[in-house]
């Protein structure tokens, strides 16, 4: 086609209206890029909520007498809320406390006993704190009488772990983004086709661009609801999630994602005759890249075999960008790569489809 | 427009083949500016495939070509506000009322809301703009087509069987829009299976068959042109059959309803009628454009 890529702002306006009132009547459109995520995250987000250990675990590096005696005491009372191991290496012990595999570390120094934990977990951090300010508390009624007094000192150790809101959310967030992108283009271009749009538009002083353009940034808006609803529900207190200074770069990661994605529902509708072929052609491609990418099966738990194979998988880039800004707290540049890996596709994508793009149903 | 356009369309051995299927097989034919132009022809004559050629939509295998002055193909931006086009299979934005598709039509064309709102009231869709395209009735839905087609005033004017699924009413109905336009200025350019359409709209009309124009001229002139008889009929019962047969008369049918006699010389029979008295449920019918067809192809017409 000729004519400028871009026609009267006016024409694109008014496409963008009609595609996005069209999308907004579309119950199961609605549904399924949004009802059926946050279902999915509300149900996850409960499920994997309550995996923080009944029990807390605490590393004793060094002897900590108040500790000892308050065991001795009451071996059953305090085994039945945490388990202590033992250890020499602080910097090791720190560092399991770090990674969320032991929960605190205790030790002790003359009359002061030094707690570090994680507040990784909220409630967790909440136990620690209060069975150790009960030790002391103990240890100063049983010494009623003496002098001075023990002290506790607390404090919390820089967190790298992940709790399991800060990759489901990420996770399934990149899933609907995905499934919002591929099937809105791959579904939309079969059925202009289908509907003769395509041809009645072609006849119209529009710009293809504006044609596309408009069904971009319908798709562009739908993620960014998406991204909204879900950091809004996934924030609540109930789940927990920590947002990370540099969240706000999820932003472009979730844009440049939508556009990756439509470029392969682009390329789905393009060889696809109908509607039914295109839908399940689309759910073939982006069903086990849920599985495969990252977003329903968290990489870091992920067996190796499962960690290389997800480098093929584009929705991995989309997922773990987000979660490297959004939840690891890493700077606004750990998601450039992602960006410039998914922006690749989908040049690459679009330009192939282009090729095989058809205006006629036959 | 200053320059000089003698023609509206100007077609020239116009080819198209769909891989071993011809369906345009080397057309000719001129539009004149304001004229009321009709291809008529059966199912898989070409009527669609020429139209579509001309419009822009596809480009011929071979032919010369000009509308409007200007070349259809590639997709001519400048070619576009000055036409419109009603497809033969209706296509609307999903999800979206009357009111609201032929406003996002019209809007493409830089035209007001309110002037698409008066296209849906001449096509008598006023009460039904809030209902969504999909669950407008066949005809309503064509009616919408339409007036989307006209929404930006075009110059020319293409319908593909516009009056397709429209009952005999809002077919008259639309016979008086398409008129109308017509009358404003607008050559059209329509076709159809309804050789009484084609009739009774077209200044001139194409007769198409497999791909080629059979036949070309006002419907008047292709009629008068054929050798053909005028069939009188009357109800049957008044007369046998054999007694029908007056000097001059060819076949003589009675199907039990009523008994038609094809003559030449019809001032005859209607005398020898009216002295039997058997004129009972009389009518009279001369050549019409189906006696064309049938003269041309050696078939009978069935659309
Ligand atoms: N896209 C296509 N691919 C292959 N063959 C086609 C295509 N479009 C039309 N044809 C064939 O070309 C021939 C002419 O079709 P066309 O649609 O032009 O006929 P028509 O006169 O408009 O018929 P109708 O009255 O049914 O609308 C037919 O044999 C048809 O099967
Ligand atoms: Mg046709």
């Amino acid at each position: 086609m000729t004519g400028p890529l871009l026609g009267r702002p006016l024409a694109l306006r008014s496409l963008s209206r009609a595609m996005f009132v069209g999308f907004v009547r579309d119950r199961a459109a609605l549904v399924f890029s949004i009802l059926i995520p946050v279902l999915f995250l509300v149900l996850f987000g409960s499920i994997y909520k309550s995996t923080s250990a009944a029990k807390i675990s605490v590393i004793e590096v060094g002897r900590v007498a108040l500790l000892d005696q308050a065991q001795a005491a009451a071996p059953a009372q305090l085994g039945r809320i945490m388990t202590v191991a033992h250890s020499t290496d602080l910097a090791a012990s720190l560092d399991a406390v770090r990674k969320g595999t032991d929960d605190a570390v205790v030790q002790q120094r003359g009359r002061t006993l030094v707690v570090r934990y994680s507040i990784a977990d909220q409630t967790t951090a909440g136990i620690v704190q209060a069975v150790f300010s009960s030790i002391v508390q103990q240890a100063d009624a049983a010494a009623a009488g003496r002098t001075d007094g023990y002290q506790l000192a607390t404090s919390q150790v820089e967190d790298k772990s992940l709790q399991p809101i800060q990759y489901i959310a990420p996770g399934l967030l990149g899933w609907a983004i995905a499934s919002g992108g591929a099937f809105g283009a791959a579904i939309t271009l079969v059925g202009w086709r289908q509907t003769k749009l395509l041809r009645r538009l072609r006849l119209a002083p529009v710009s293809v661009g504006s044609v596309v353009l408009a069904r971009v940034g319908l798709s562009l808006v739908l993620a960014l609801v998406q991204l909204a609803v879900f950091l809004a529900i996934a924030t609540l207190p109930y789940f927990g999630l920590r947002l990370s200074a540099d969240w706000w770069m999820a932003i472009p990661v979730v844009l440049c994602g939508t556009l990756a994605f439509m470029s392969i529902g682009l390329l789905v509708g393009s060889v696809s005759t109908s509607q039914q072929a295109a839908t399940a052609i689309a759910n073939v491609i982006i069903l086990p890249m849920a599985f495969l990418g990252g977003a329903f099966v968290p990489l870091d738990f992920a067996p190796a075999w499962l960690r290389d194979v997800s480098y093929a998988m584009p929705l991995r880039y989309l997922v773990t960008g987000m979660q490297n800004v959004m939840a690891r707290g890493e700077g606004a540049a750990s998601a450039l790569p992602a960006i410039g890996i998914l922006l690749g596709l989908a040049a690459v994508l679009t330009l192939v489809s282009v090729r095989a793009f058809r205006w006629d149903a036959v | 427009m200053v320059t000089t356009m003698p023609t509206a369309i100007s077609v020239r051995g116009l080819r198209k083949s769909y891989g071993p299927v011809v369906a345009v097989g080397g057309v000719s034919f001129d539009v004149e500016l304001g004229e009321f132009f009709g291809i008529l022809g059966p199912n898989g004559a070409g009527k669609t495939t020429t139209l579509e050629i001309v419009e822009g939509l596809r480009a011929a295998d071979d032919g010369e070509l000009s509308v409007l002055g200007l070349a259809p193909w590639p997709r001519n931006p400048e070619l576009l506000p000055r036409i419109g086009v009603q497809l033969q299979a209706s296509s609307f934005f999903e999800r979206l009322t009357a009111r609201e598709q032929i406003r996002t039509f019209a809007s493409l064309y830089g035209v007001p809301a309110r002037r698409a709102d008066q296209m849906l009231e001449t096509v008598g869709l006023t009460d039904s703009g809030a209902v969504r395209a999909e669950k407008l009735s066949g005809g309503q839905a064509q009616r919408l087509s339409i007036a989307c087609a006209l929404v930006h005033d075009p110059e020319l004017v293409f319908m593909d069987e516009p009056t397709g699924a429209l009952d005999p009413q809002a077919r008259r109905n639309l016979w008086d829009l398409l008129r109308q336009i017509n009358a404003d200025g607008r050559t059209v350019v329509l076709t159809t299976h309804h050789m009484d359409e084609a009739e009774t709209l077209c200044d001139r009309v194409a007769i198409m068959d497999h791909g080629e124009i059979l036949k070309l001229g006002a419907p008047a002139a292709l009629v008068r042109d054929i050798d053909s008889p005028v069939r009188i009929s009357i109800e049957s019962g008044q007369l046998t059959a054999a007694d029908a047969r007056f000097p001059g008369v060819g076949d003589v049918a009675d199907d039990g309803v009523s008994l038609t006699i094809a003559t030449r010389e019809p001032a005859p029979v209607l005398a020898g009628l009216a002295g039997r008295r058997a004129l009972a449920g009389l009518r009279v019918q001369g050549a019409t454009l189906e006696d064309v067809f049938l003269d041309l192809t050696g078939r009978e017409y069935r659309a």
